[in-house]
């Protein structure tokens, strides 16, 4: 099936793409078929910056078990990190 | 039939008289025939799409694929179009149909057209191919699995796709629907509330429900595939263009 099924979250980040690195703004989670992962279905996260046009784009394309564990990963991370530090990382530099 | 064709990118003029990019097959090995809109399925105007254009034209049938995400993403890479179309929302129905319309009047000023003009969908394209049957005038309509056409897709997703069901009064020519057994959505349970629709309004129509195949088991390039089923649903589908087309 195509799931129409999609989570979409403004971020704040930095990505390394084909043409370097790239601010990226925004980012949309959904489950559905992959371009390249081999199986029907696949949980894919796309992390874009649309200013810069649709190629300006990461994108991932996992299993559910993969995605879990990552999401997994990134909150444990997160909480073993001190908060000021959390807060270092809102910080903007010119 | 000796399969020879041509094959191209053009531009038409799609909804609200935009021009967009499409993607043209025309056999060059018979002097009239019958043309279909190829709908492209939600992972885009792809490499795998247009290959079907080429399918129906190597099998004397001009085909005009309309690149629906054109506006968001001229230019761009299929797959990056598709992520742009979908974080901004999908494609709405109306333009869907516009695109669609404007297809139809592609094919028809081709100077090998017949006149006559069927639309055929993959996937979400699917749901849209008996979308455009129900509000234009085809002459046969063509969904492979589309979803969504008896149920609205869930309410808290940003892509809107709402029940068509209650349109297929307008349906104009006979609808072919091509399905998996294994498949949920559409599930066999949705398809026969549709069939049911049909019969009530008075429709022609024929689907077929394939075993031991899912959602997508025309696409050669995904584990999907069901060359058994696809291969005999290429033979319903040039039946049915062949009966509705000729």
């Amino acid at each position: 099936m195509c799931t129409y099924q999609t989570e979409t979250v403004e971020v704040r980040a930095s990505g390394k793409s084909t043409e370097g690195w790239l601010p990226l703004t925004s980012a949309t989670v959904y489950f559905d078929h992959p371009v390249h992962f081999p199986s029907g279905h696949a949980l894919m996260i796309d992390v874009r910056n649309a200013d810069r046009g649709p190629g300006a784009r990461l994108a991932l394309e996992m299993d559910a078990p993969s995605a879990r564990a990552l999401a997994e990963a990134i909150l444990q991370t997160l909480a073993s990190v001190p908060e000021d530090l959390q807060r270092d990382s809102l910080v903007k530099h010119p | 039939m000796t399969h020879n064709l041509r094959a191209e990118t053009i531009t038409m003029t799609g909804h609200g008289g935009d021009s967009i990019e499409a993607y043209l097959a025309v056999p060059t090995d018979v002097e009239s025939c019958g043309s279909v809109v190829v709908i492209h399925h939600m992972p885009g105007y792809d490499e795998a799409t247009k290959e079907i254009a080429r399918k129906f034209a190597a099998n004397g049938w001009a085909a005009v694929m309309p690149n629906l995400y054109h506006r968001e993403a001229p230019g761009a890479d299929p797959d990056d179009a598709a992520a742009t179309a979908r974080a901004s929302g999908g494609v709405p129905d109306e333009r869907l149909v516009g695109d669609v319309a404007g297809a139809m009047e592609f094919a028809k000023s081709l100077e090998i057209s017949n006149g006559k003009v069927a639309s055929i969908g993959y996937c979400s394209g699917g749901r849209q191919s008996l979308l455009a049957g129900c509000r234009l005038p085809l002459n046969a309509v063509i969904n492979c699995y589309g979803a969504y056409t008896v149920i609205d897709s869930p309410a808290e997703s940003p892509l809107r796709a709402s029940a068509i069901v209650g349109e297929v009064g307008g349906l104009t020519g006979p609808l072919l629907g091509l399905f998996g057994a294994d498949d949920q959505y559409p599930s066999p349970e949705q398809n026969e509330i549709l069939a049911e629709a049909l019969r009530a309004a008075g429709k022609e129509f024929d689907f077929r429900t394939y075993e031991g195949a899912g959602h997508a088991f025309f696409n050669v390039d995904r584990p999907s595939y069901r060359p058994e089923s696809a291969v005999e649903g290429w033979r319903v589908i040039f039946d049915f263009l062949g009966k509705h087309l000729g």
